[in-house]
Formats: C-alpha cells, sequence, structure tokens
C-alpha cells in the first residue's frame, strides 16, 4: 500500500479552519476554566460548609472521571433541562467546566502559599478586604501558578480533539470528514497529529513568552 | 437498566482494566528505558528521547490512538484492534513516566553518585543501586497520578470503535435511552475506580512534602 498525502492537501483550506476552530474552543474553553476557577476558590475560601462541599465534590468527580463521558453527559442531559445549544457550544462548556476543576486545583494552591502573615499585614495598612484579595492575594498567587496555568491551557488544547465525539467544530471532526471523502486515514491523521503537534508547540512558546512579559517581578 | 445492561457495562469495565494494566505495565518497562536514556550525558541518546516526549506530550492521545491503529496494518502487522491500540497507549504512558522519572532521577542529590562513585561501585550500580531507589520514591505520587490519566484515557479507545467501558455505555444509552441514567452509571464506575488512586496519591504526595518540611 503506497501513501498519498495529496488529497489531504488538497484539504489544507478546511485544515486550516479547523485549526482555528481547535485555538478557538481551547480558548474560550480556557476562559470559562478561569472564571469556574476562581469562583470555586473564592467560594472555598468563605469557609461554608454546604458550598465548599459541593465544590470539593465537584472538583473530585470531574478529575476521577473522563472528559469523553464528561461531554455525553452534557451533550444529553442540556436537552433534557431545557438548553438548546449547537455541539460547538456544549463542547465549549465542557471544556469550560472539565478545565475549571483543574483550574480551582491549581488557584488554591497559589492562594495556600501566600502566607496569612501578607494578608493582615494589607489589612492592617487599611486596605479593603476586597482590595487585599485582589493586589496581595490574587496577583501574586497567578505569577506562582502561571507555569502550571499554562499546562493545563496546552493539556485543554489537547483535549479538544475528543470534541468531535459530539461533533463540535474543530480539527478533528474536520478530519474525520475528509477521512470519509476520501479513505486515506492514516494519512489524515498523521497530517492532524503533525498540526496539533504545531500548535503545541507554537502556543507552548507564545505562553512562556507572555509569561516573562506579564509576571516579571517587581510589578511593571 | 436491567441487569443484562449492568453486565454488559462491567464487561466494558474489565477491558477498561485490561487496557490500563497493559498500557501501565508496557509504559513502566519502555519508560524505564526512556528515562535512563534521557537523562544520558550523550547527546545520540538524549536527544531522540526529548523528541519522543515531546511529541507525545504534545499530540492528543486520540490523535495517538488513530495513528497507530491505521499505521501499524500499514507496516504489515495484522493486529487484533485491542492490540493497535495497547500499542499506542504503551507508547504514550512511556513518554510520561519518561518524563517522570527523569525528573525523579535528576532530583536526587548528585552527591549521592559521586558517594557511589568515590566508593567504587560501577556506572550500573550506581544507577540502580543508589540512584534509582531514592527516585522511586521521589515519584511516586506523580506515577500514581499518571495512573489516573492513564485509566481515564483508556476510555478514548471507544472512539476507535473499541468496546470498554465507554463504549458500552454508548451502546447501552442508544438501546435504553436513558443516556442521563446510562452515562451517570459509567461515570460513577470510572470514579469507583480512579478516585481511591487519587486519594492515595495525594496522602503520598501530603506525606512526603511532610518528610521535606523536617
Amino acid at each position: 500500500m503506497t501513501l498519498d498525502f495529496s488529497v489531504v492537501a488538497d484539504a489544507w483550506k478546511s485544515l486550516l479552519f479547523g485549526a482555528l476552530g481547535t485555538l478557538f474552543l481551547a480558548f474560550s474553553g480556557m476562559v470559562i476554566a478561569m472564571v469556574v476557577g476562581v469562583t470555586g476558590v473564592v467560594i472555598l475560601r468563605m469557609q461554608m460548609r454546604i458550598p465548599s462541599l459541593l465544590v470539593t465534590l465537584f472538583v473530585e468527580i470531574i478529575r476521577n472521571t473522563p472528559f469523553l463521558v464528561q461531554i455525553f453527559f452534557l451533550f444529553f442531559a442540556l436537552p433534557l433541562a431545557g438548553v438548546r445549544l449547537n455541539p460547538t457550544v456544549t463542547a465549549i462548556l465542557a471544556l469550560g467546566l472539565n478545565g475549571g476543576a483543574y483550574a480551582i486545583e491549581i488557584i488554591r494552591g497559589g492562594v495556600e502559599s501566600i502566607p496569612k502573615g501578607q494578608t493582615e499585614a494589607g489589612l492592617a495598612l487599611g486596605l479593603h478586604k476586597h482590595e487585599v484579595f485582589r493586589l496581595i492575594v490574587l496577583i501574586p498567587a497567578l505569577r506562582a501558578i502561571y507555569p502550571s496555568l499554562a499546562s493545563q491551557f496546552i493539556l485543554l488544547t489537547l483535549t479538544t480533539a475528543i470534541c468531535t465525539s459530539i461533533s463540535a467544530y474543530e480539527l478533528t471532526s474536520v478530519g474525520q470528514r475528509i477521512e470519509a471523502e476520501t479513505f486515506r486515514s492514516f494519512e489524515v491523521y498523521f497530517t492532524l497529529t503533525s498540526i496539533y503537534l504545531v500548535i503545541s508547540l507554537v502556543t507552548m512558546w507564545l505562553l512562556a513568552a507572555l509569561g516573562r512579559w506579564a509576571f516579571s517581578y517587581p510589578q511593571r | 437498566m436491567g441487569i443484562q445492561e449492568l453486565t454488559y457495562l462491567l464487561q466494558g469495565l474489565l477491558w477498561t482494566l485490561f487496557l490500563t494494566v497493559i498500557g501501565f505495565v508496557g509504559g513502566i518497562l519502555f519508560g524505564i528505558v526512556v528515562a535512563v536514556l534521557r537523562v544520558s550525558p550523550s547527546p545520540w541518546l538524549r536527544i531522540p528521547m526529548i523528541c519522543w516526549i515531546g511529541v507525545f506530550q504534545g499530540t492528543p492521545l486520540l490523535m495517538q490512538l488513530f495513528v497507530a491503529y491505521f499505521g501499524l496494518p500499514l507496516l504489515g502487522f495484522n493486529f487484533p484492534a485491542w492490540a493497535a491500540v495497547s500499542v499506542a497507549l504503551t507508547a504514550h504512558a512511556s513518554a510520561f513516566l519518561g518524563e517522570i522519572w527523569r525528573g525523579a532521577i535528576q532530583a536526587v542529590p548528585s552527591g549521592q553518585s559521586e558517594a557511589a562513585n568515590a566508593l567504587g561501585l560501577p556506572g550500573w550500580s550506581r544507577m540502580v543501586d543508589v540512584v534509582m531507589p531514592q527516585a522511586f520514591k521521589l515519584s511516586l505520587p506523580a506515577t500514581v497520578g499518571f495512573l489516573v490519566q492513564l485509566l481515564k484515557g483508556t476510555s478514548l479507545a471507544a472512539i476507535v470503535g473499541f468496546i470498554e467501558l465507554t463504549r458500552a455505555g454508548t451502546i447501552v444509552s442508544n438501546q435504553i435511552y436513558k443516556p442521563l441514567l446510562v452515562f451517570g452509571v459509567v461515570g460513577a464506575l470510572y470514579c469507583a475506580m480512579c478516585w481511591p488512586l487519587s486519594l492515595w496519591g495525594r496522602r503520598l504526595e501530603q506525606r512526603m512534602a511532610a518528610g521535606a518540611a523536617k
């Protein structure tokens, strides 16, 4: 059997749009994940029993089940709850919830790394409670956890491939359509794998550069 | 959902466990090789391992499964689906475990191997008897964490058509039209396998952090 990459090369335009779809899914998912992550940590820090328990339960369930099962569950659960979303939006939501659970763990670790005396010093200086949280807890904690968040973002980008299972618009589902038309399975998946590798290497490099720029110390 | 459907899911669960064990055992065997070559002073051994790790950490596991599933037959291997999936999972695990153990080997203070050298131990004994036992202990929490990832990762074999727990869930759900119940049960079964491992991993991590603080 001979390899024939020409049919894949002919579809370069669809692949390009698919790759953009993947980046869009990853980016939107990460934005939701950050919102979920910060909200979760704020709830945990309020130290009320029932809400904290719910957040912990959410984190444990998400972290101990496969993303594929989570996305299937959401895909079938939303319509039953009366919410009709297209697959791509459902996928973004699933990515956001999944990434959010990991973000809670990461952000909590960062927040706990800030010594309590620092918060007390801020309060003693007459800063408002919210100012103390933002300036003394959140921003230094973000600086500490930026590398973990960056690698979580790469992981989320790779996870988007699974969204093909509900036919969300992204690189893998585009590839599967090309495969169905051309029957060149290996060529298609080999090309997709290479594109993912390029995406994650470039993203890794960009995130590292961004981290050096945004979190240089002392603050810009 | 009756007994029949539940039995079908449990059969899928056995395949999930089977894939996890194969991937993990294969990953341990090849991962040790990857880790040892990765810390080798020779760039001819080190650089290929850096690439191996980079490729597997930089591409989705789903793509690795697809490439193995469609690529191995092209090379003339006539593998059944489970074997192709196992090859992909083993290669995937070897890269991740190799990287975890690379970190652990390099975290063992260099004074240890220098002391072993001063005592006249040969090179392999320095690695096997002095560095590796300490590195093993250091790497245990991350290794357990990866085992959980791998167990969850086997669910992707469902997309290439292999009937493990998640695929069994899809089939049952199509039969009885109760997707929420079925995927709820499937999720609970995964949780039942992963949660104890996660707790164990966290305990190991805490114990190590307590040891480091002393």
